[in-house]
């Protein structure tokens, strides 16, 4: 579904963000991208869907080549789903419009279709009654779901998570690691940025560990937790486990 | 289109024997920047009071100063001078007015005064921002320091003030030098009145206006490099306006 | 000290000053700021594009437009638009354009340059994550920006946007200087008929004086009211 090769990025001639990264993710397969911060995850994340340009290699997304530029990016941009670190609701539009506005610029639908489908993916995150309200009226925890129902409206055919919950005060977090996990487990083909291993053992079928701009370990989850290979992924996980 | 272009006519003589149509442009400079000059100091006199007026805790002297610029910036530029230049001397004992009507230089004394007074609401604005921008503790630490009021002012508060103050200060000294030209309905003669006054004589009107257009963009540039240089001269290291 | 003044002359002439003058310059107010905010826009949104010599074009114009008095410029246009019309029209000589036409694209191209700058702090001031993530949602540019960016900085920017309304609203008795009845125009002919200059130009004060009074205070409100619900 996503393969990504021999990507490197750069900003500016001295500091390179991504260096010869190389990694896939299957139709229906979750994995997790970890790593201190500053390790060009969320870059990574932001390369799949051209958010961020790259400098060499390829992404190819369900067989189309993302650095191509006979391709049409809004189109493609339209069929995956991403999530932001900061929500990124549009603060004038009401809840219910943030996501039917997408479903009828790009996708074409009618505004009941779109009210219809948006109804049915705010009731599945538990804030059918929020509808009418504006995104400063909503908790953290409510926005980042209102976020995923939004990105949900568009019927992608994979997930882009960049660090959803790292913005949350921390007695938010689980209700929306909750929608992930459902996610999840209905097969959705998803790409997590994270720190949350609890999300990680439950629920990915691979951890990919970064660090530097370099992909350092890229294993089955099991064996990521078992035995890391490399010393930087034991003291990043004996960091983070530790409290 | 089919207009005659001449730009030898800034070399033929003026028809009001002071020299050539360039010599009249030049005079309407001269007194262009004069009339602004002027202008300027009782703006930064009279705007540094009323602003400093605004910041102190008396309730009364707050109102004056809210009542001094709101009367100064509701009404139209070209009014203000109207009132000064045709109402006050009516209204004055007879004798004052008379007095007024029979000035030689009306005009000048009046423009420099109104459009002075009429900047000033705008420098007493700029000035109390600057003063209320400043971090709340700098007040305090003078006052325990057993500062008066007038000394924190002068020895603290205004000194940093006036940095602050000098990048706005530089684009209200520009739109004094444009709001000369309002001056041509009370009969000044400065640099718009003069290309307005060659284009009657000679017929050119676009080669009059260039010209001035010229004119106004050269003092324009000049005094943006000049107030480059005094910022630099007062900047203070760390301070945002030292760089 | 009003004692040998007639302030009857106002009574006398209110239908012209406020039906024929005021009508005059609230009609040129009005389309200006609306003309003045639409051509602003493209010229931020040029100023933003990333394309050299779009965003060079717009710099150039916004700075030559500040840098002239708005006197200079009315005149400028006053003699320019008969032969931008006799251009536009292909026609063999100027073509003359009424005082109300002139002056509507004077102030429209003036005050767009003030606009512009204040819709590009406004684009300026919203958050990079905005245009991701519409943009994550296939929005193109065009869209990104009419549906989500520009809603959202031309409400920020309102209560700026509406202050420098009430400056063209003062800036429009500027037309003064082409003999053209707007609300000043209007009082000062009659002032120069009736020999009334001191009740006529009192009387015009007053009335630029409660307008513009009027307005900021709202334009406060407003601000306040926004800056609560933020």
């Amino acid at each position: 579904m996503i393969e990504i090769n021999h990507v490197d990025k750069w900003y500016g001639p001295h500091f390179q963000a991504l260096k010869d990264c190389t990694t896939s993710v299957a139709k229906g397969e979750v994995v997790v991208v970890c790593g201190p911060s500053g390790s060009g995850k969320s870059t990574l994340i932001k390369c799949v869907n051209a958010l961020e340009p790259f400098q060499s290699g390829e992404i190819i997304l369900d067989g189309i080549r993302v650095n191509d530029p006979k391709t049409n990016l809004p189109k493609l941009r339209a069929r995956v789903g991403m999530v932001f670190q900061h929500f990124e609701l549009f603060p004038h539009l009401k809840i219910l419009e943030n996501l039917c506005l997408a479903q009828q610029k790009v996708l074409g639908r009618s505004h009941d279709e779109a009210v219809a489908k948006g109804s049915k993916l705010l009731d599945r995150v538990g804030l059918k009654d929020h509808a009418t309200k504006y995104p400063a009226e909503l908790s953290g925890g409510q926005q980042q779901r209102v976020a995923i129902a939004r990105a949900l409206a568009m019927d992608p055919i994979a997930m882009l998570f960049d660090e959803p919950t790292s913005a949350l005060d921390p007695e938010m977090i689980s209700e929306v690691l909750d929608v992930m996990v459902d996610l999840a487990r209905e097969g959705m083909t998803m790409m997590v940025v994270t720190h949350e291993m609890g999300f990680a053992s439950k629920v990915a079928h691979r951890v990919i560990f970064m660090d530097q701009g370099e992909i350092v370990e890229d294993a089955p989850k099991d064996d990521f937790f078992g035995k890391p290979r490399s010393d930087r992924a034991q003291k990043f996980l004996s960091k983070i486990l530790s409290h | 289109m089919n207009y005659h272009w001449n730009w030898h006519v800034f070399w033929e003589p003026a028809p009001n024997g002071t020299g050539t149509y360039l010599d009249m442009l030049l005079s309407g400079l001269v007194l262009t920047i004069e009339t602004a000059i002027c202008a300027w100091i009782i703006a930064l006199i009279f705007g540094a009071v009323i602003g400093v007026l605004r910041t102190l805790p008396s309730k009364a002297g707050s109102w004056v100063g809210f009542a001094y610029v709101e009367f100064f910036r509701n009404m139209p530029l070209l009014v203000q001078l109207f009132l000064w230049f045709f109402v006050l001397p009516e209204i004055l004992p007879h004798s004052w007015g008379l007095w007024m009507k029979q000035m030689s230089n009306a005009p000048f004394y009046t423009a420099a005064i109104g459009i002075g007074l009429f900047m000033s609401a705008r420098v007493a604005e700029q000035t109390r921002a600057g003063i209320t921008s400043l971090p709340r503790g700098q007040k305090l630490a003078a006052t325990a320091l057993g500062l008066t009021t007038a000394q924190t002012y002068r020895y603290v508060l205004l000194p940093m003030t006036f940095r602050i103050m000098l990048p706005p200060l530089t684009s209200e000294f520009l739109s004094t030098i444009k709001n000369t030209s309002v001056a041509i309905t009370i009969g000044l003669i400065e640099l718009t009145a003069e290309a307005r006054a060659m284009q009657e004589f000679s017929f050119q009107v676009f080669e009059a206006f260039t010209a001035a257009t010229i004119l106004y963009l050269l003092v324009n540039i000049v005094v943006v490099i000049a107030m480059r240089f005094v910022e630099r001269g007062l900047a203070i290291p760390g301070y945002i306006t030292g760089k | 000290m009003f004692a040998n003044f007639d302030f009857d002359v106002i009574r006398r002439s209110l239908s012209y000053l406020f039906l024929d003058g005021m009508t005059f310059t609230l009609t040129l107010t009005g389309l200006a700021t609306f003309g003045g905010i639409v051509f602003g826009t493209l010229i931020a949104l040029m100023r933003l594009s990333g394309y050299w010599l779009l965003g060079r074009i717009a710099g150039l114009y916004v700075d030559l437009m500040r840098s002239l008095p708005l006197v200079l410029v009315i005149f400028w246009f006053y003699f320019l638009v008969p032969y931008i019309g006799q251009w536009l029209t292909g026609s063999s000589r100027p073509v003359r354009v009424g005082a109300f036409a002139s002056s509507l694209v004077t102030f429209t191209l003036f005050e767009a340059a003030y606009f512009a700058e204040i819709m590009r702090a406004g684009i300026q001031s919203i958050s990079k994550g905005q245009p991701a993530a519409a943009q994550a949602l296939g929005l193109t540019y065009s869209q990104t920006m009419r549906y989500v960016v520009l809603p959202q900085a031309f409400r920020n920017m309102l209560p700026v946007l509406l202050t420098q309304t009430i400056v063209l609203f003062q800036d429009t008795s500027l037309v003064y200087v082409l003999s053209i009845p707007d609300f000043l125009g209007a009082a000062s002919k009659v002032a120069q008929r009736d020999g009334r200059l001191v009740e006529m130009y009192l009387f015009a004060a007053v009335v630029y004086f409660a307008i513009s009074c009027v307005a900021s205070f709202g334009v406060r409100r407003l601000q306040a009211r926004i800056a609560f619900v933020h």
